[in-house]
Order: structure tokens, then C-alpha cells, then sequence
């Protein structure tokens, strides 16, 4: 009887370690960033593109990697969206619990765990193939695909919660197929949809290994789509890869950049589908 | 007859425009293999996984320690993150009252909303210095910081989120009136864990960890921050290492000017996502089996 009741608390003491240790970690990985990086901030780093000299601990800032991340993700995340809504509504409301639903089910998720260097090397290949140097448009479509398997699975979710009664009276009206899914399944699943965007914009910003080779690195901010781009994660691997305090430091300012960005992502995702799930007809 | 229209040509669009994103996968596949397929006329397959002489000027293409270098790095990462994710989503499902898990999953999701290059500057800060004066001292190697360990670490963190979140979902569609037969009987809480609800979500927790390793397999950037990226096939946990997917996103430069070198890339690529391809697949058949018989 003893032994029993003795496994269950040794058992749930190591329980109790191993969530610790999970939030712990995310806590002191954030709590690091920002005891490193914050005292490195200024509103110089915000406000102004590299000037000569940079990497050797001149004056500048970082203008032109948050611009060129914001550029790029948010291209990326307009591109995939495109996609993502059609696909999501034709393998909910069209395929419906066909086989070809399961496939693309699966397919998706096999490309969601590919991994973003892939994408890279993949962009890479058919930037070579076209022709293409490394530019916004070459990063845009690269992580355009990277995000989309997350979009589509995660629009794919919501779309499938909406109640069948919802749809039926939409038909009874005499609305067609596709009127219903625009008009009633779009409106309805929007939070999620919203939601789905944040998050997939959020891995958009994050990814360093897709547009390592895609969108190049620059140290003005992009006036076309043909230029090369600076983004946050390869600002914060170059400063980090230089011989310099002061340029370290300067890697360790633009890493609390990108994470409150991702916070800011993360908590106004979930604000968002607070608010609007409220007018949501269950 | 307009809105007719409409809708057949919606439909068609949408149908297209699915089956362009569900085929991505292989036409990523394909076009991978079209340009590694160069380097397969002039190395064999063989020398091209176990040799270990990577001489990219000379032409010889050898990945067998950079596919150590990965192995090493994502197996410790397992070992690492199984015990305590298999018992963090045990006390998740479980244990945990419903609002401390409305605390802590959030918290999880927000785990793997870091970008990996946070991860690995964590890793260059924490981990690093951390091992090169304490760890390694203590137990008597020699070593600078950056290693296999620190690689491990740090995508064994990167794994958390999706081992708990996937496998804590699992426990939760054992159906209760197992857990009641169990507590019926008398068995502690425990015991009714381990003998019957872990019995019942034990697939679908190695489907978890499947997905969670060819995460781990392909992760780049925190990896090549933190492992040392030298050629060699380790031999211990603090040994340098150098992973495929570190190489691939390193040899950016002699890309464009040495011949073949692009093509040997591609096909490591190519190697990346077979690998990720048969692991994920299997997976996800094996969730979408439990998800059925929940239904």
C-alpha cells in the first residue's frame, strides 16, 4: 500500500520538475534577451539604417533589417493568405471527408515539417533556374511556402467547426455553394482565419534559414521588389558573428526586437479571437 | 445562370489552386532532385554517405560526418526531451487543474513561437559558457562551449511545444470510462497512468515524438550557433559536430563558385526532406488513426 502511494509522489514530483523545467526554460530564454539586449536599445538602433562603419562599432541602427523583416512577412503572409483561404475552403467544404481531404491533409502536414532550409535551398534552385538574384520577391514566395501549410491547417481547424445547421439554412435561401461558403463560412470562421494570419506571419519573421539564400542581405531598405532585403534573424546572426562587444551587443538589442514583435503577435492573436469570437453564432 | 458560373468557375479555381499546395511537397522533392542528380553522375552514392572526405574543390563530396553531426544532435535531443515531455503532458492531462493548464499551455505555444535564432543566441549566452566552465570541468572534458551537448540542448528546448502539445492532446482522447474501470478496481491515480491510460495513448505518444524529431532533424540556425560546425564525426557529447542542414546554410558562398558544390546541397537537401518525409508520414497516419477511433 505504501510503495504505491510513494511511486505516485516520486512520479509527481518529476512531473512537477519536468513543467518547471519547460517553463522555466522559455522563461530565462526570454528574461536572457531582454537583460542583454535592452540595455543595448536605443532609439538610434530603431530609427537608422547602418552607416559606414557599422560592423566595426560605428553609428547606425537597424532600420533596414525591421523594415525588410516587416516587408517580407508581410508579403509573404499576403501571398500565402491567397493560397491558403482557397485550399482550406475547397478541402473542408468541397472535398468534404473524401480522399482526396485525407491527402491533402497529409501532404500538408508533411510539408509543415519540412524543414525551412529546404525551402531555402528549394527557392534558391528555382531563383537559379529563372534567373533571379537574391531579392524580396525571391524571399516573399520562399517563406510565402514555408507558412502556408501552418495557415491552411490552421484556417482548415476553424472552417471545421462551423455548424452544419449554419450551412444548411444558407442552402434553404437558395444560395449556391459558393456564396454560402464566402458569405457564411468566411464570416463565420474569420477569427480563426485572423488568427491563423498572426500566427503564420509570426513564423514568417522568425525564419532565418529560408531567406538565407533567397532574399541576401543589404544594408539599405528595399526600394522594389528586385532588391535584396535585410531581415531581423540574419541582423542578429551577422552582428552576433562579429569580432565586436559593441556589435554583439547590437545583435542582443535587435533579439529583443524580433520577440517582442513575436510576443506582440502571440498576445493580440489571442486578444483577437477573444473579441471577435463574441459575435460568433455557435 | 450567372451565379451558376460563378460557382463552377470558384470551384475549378479553388481545385486548382489545392492541388498546386498539396503537391508542393513533391515538386520541392523533385526539383531538389534534379539539381542533385549532377553530382550523383560523378560520386557515388555510397562515397557520397559514408565517405568522410569533404574536399568540395577536388570533388570529393563526402557527408558521413555531417550526417553523424546530425544524428548525434538530434538523438541526444530526444533523449533529452522524451522523459520530460512524457511527463510534463501526463501532468498536463491528467493532473493539472484547468486553470493552471490555462496558464501553462499557453505558455508552451508561446515556446515555439521563438524564432530559432533567439533560441540559438540563448544558447550562445547561456548554454555555452555554461558548459566550457562548469559542465565540462566536472566531468573532465575539454572543450570550448560549443558542442554536440549545446546543440542538443537547445533543440531539445525547441522540441517541447510540439512532443507536449501533440501528445497531451492524445491522452485526452482515452475515454474516461477507462480511467474509471481502473479506479474501480482500486488502482491509485498512477497507477491507472501507467497501466492503463499510457497502454492506450502509447502510439500516439511515439507519433509525438516522431514529429517532434524531424522537427529537430532539419532545425538549422539555433543548431549552427551553438554546435562548432566542424567536419568531424563525434565521438562524444562534447566533441564539436557539424549537422547537414548547418552545412547547407554555411556553404551559401561556394555555392555560386565552385562547380557540382550547389548540386552536392541540393541533394543533402534532398536527404533532409526524404527523411523528413518517411518519419512525418508515419506519424501523422498513426494520429489520424487514434483521431477516428476517438470520433
Amino acid at each position: 500500500m505504501d510503495r504505491r502511494k510513494l511511486e505516485e509522489a516520486i512520479f509527481k514530483g518529476l512531473m512537477f520538475c519536468s513543467i518547471f523545467l519547460v517553463v522555466g526554460s522559455l522563461l530565462t530564454i526570454i528574461g536572457v534577451v531582454l537583460i542583454k539586449g535592452l540595455p543595448a536599445l536605443s532609439i538610434q538602433m530603431l530609427t537608422q539604417i547602418p552607416q559606414g562603419g557599422y560592423y566595426l562599432g560605428k553609428e547606425g541602427g537597424i532600420l533596414n533589417a525591421i523594415v525588410g523583416s516587416l516587408y517580407l512577412a508581410g508579403g509573404a503572409t499576403a501571398l500565402a493568405f491567397v493560397i491558403s483561404l482557397p485550399v482550406a475552403l475547397y478541402i473542408e467544404e468541397y472535398a468534404g471527408r473524401s480522399k482526396l481531404a485525407d491527402f491533402a491533409r497529409l501532404s500538408l502536414d508533411v510539408l509543415w515539417s519540412v524543414p525551412s532550409i529546404v525551402f531555402g535551398a528549394f527557392g534558391f534552385a528555382i531563383m537559379t533556374f529563372l534567373g533571379m538574384r537574391a531579392s524580396l520577391l525571391g524571399g516573399i514566395v520562399t517563406v510565402a511556402l514555408l507558412i502556408l501549410p501552418i495557415m491552411v491547417r490552421a484556417m482548415d481547424e476553424v472552417v471545421r467547426m462551423i455548424s452544419f445547421e449554419l450551412k444548411e439554412s444558407s442552402y434553404a435561401l437558395g444560395a449556391t455553394k459558393f456564396e454560402t461558403v464566402v458569405k457564411v463560412v468566411v464570416r463565420q470562421a474569420l477569427p480563426g482565419i485572423l488568427t491563423a494570419v498572426l500566427l503564420a506571419f509570426g513564423r514568417g519573421i522568425g525564419d532565418a534559414a529560408s531567406v538565407l539564400f533567397t532574399a541576401g542581405y543589404t544594408d539599405r531598405i528595399p526600394s522594389s521588389l528586385f532588391d535584396p532585403v535585410a531581415t531581423l534573424p540574419l541582423a542578429i546572426l551577422f552582428q552576433l558573428g562579429t569580432p565586436f562587444p559593441e556589435v554583439q551587443n547590437r545583435a542582443y538589442a535587435s533579439a529583443v526586437v524580433l520577440t517582442v514583435i513575436i510576443l506582440t503577435l502571440s498576445i493580440v492573436s489571442r486578444l483577437l479571437t477573444k473579441k471577435l469570437t463574441k459575435y460568433v453564432v455557435r | 445562370m450567372n451565379r451558376k458560373l460563378t460557382e463552377l468557375i470558384a470551384s475549378k479555381l479553388m481545385l486548382i489552386v489545392t492541388v498546386f499546395s498539396v503537391s508542393l511537397v513533391f515538386i520541392i522533392a523533385f526539383a531538389l532532385f534534379q539539381r542533385g542528380s549532377r553530382v550523383l553522375m560523378q560520386v557515388s552514392l555510397y562515397d557520397l554517405l559514408f565517405s568522410s572526405a569533404w574536399y568540395p574543390t577536388r570533388g570529393e563530396f563526402g557527408f558521413y560526418p555531417f550526417i553523424m553531426g546530425t544524428l548525434w544532435v538530434t538523438a541526444l535531443a530526444m533523449v533529452i526531451a522524451i522523459p520530460i515531455c512524457l511527463l510534463s503532458s501526463i501532468y498536463l492531462a491528467e493532473y493539472a487543474p484547468s486553470k493552471v493548464r490555462g496558464i501553462i499551455k499557453p505558455l508552451v505555444d508561446l515556446l515555439a513561437g521563438i524564432p530559432s535564432v533567439v533560441y540559438g543566441l540563448w544558447g550562445v549566452l547561456v548554454l555555452v559558457p555554461f558548459i566550457r566552465n562548469y559542465l565540462a570541468p566536472l566531468v573532465g572534458a575539454k572543450t570550448n562551449g560549443y558542442c554536440i551537448l549545446a546543440g542538443g540542448i537547445v533543440l531539445a528546448i525547441m522540441v517541447f511545444p510540439i512532443i507536449i502539445s501533440v501528445s497531451e492532446e492524445v491522452f485526452r482522447t482515452v475515454s474516461n470510462e477507462l480511467r474509471e474501470v481502473s479506479f474501480a478496481v482500486g488502482a491509485t491515480k498512477w497507477q491507472t497512468v501507467k497501466h492503463v491510460v499510457m497502454r492506450k495513448a502509447f502510439p500516439g505518444f511515439i507519433a509525438a515524438v516522431i514529429l517532434g524529431f524531424s522537427r529537430a532533424f532539419g532545425e538549422t540556425m539555433a543548431v549552427l550557433m551553438v554546435v562548432g560546425n566542424v567536419p568531424q564525426v563525434p565521438s562524444s557529447i562534447f566533441d564539436q559536430g557539424y549537422p547537414l542542414p548547418a552545412l547547407i546554410a554555411n556553404s551559401y558562398g561556394e555555392m555560386m563558385s565552385i562547380p557540382l558544390v550547389d548540386s552536392a546541397l541540393m541533394l543533402a537537401a534532398l536527404i533532409l526532406i526524404l527523411v523528413v518525409f518517411l518519419f512525418s508520414v508515419a506519424a501523422r497516419i498513426v494520429l489520424l488513426r487514434i483521431e477516428r477511433r476517438a470520433m
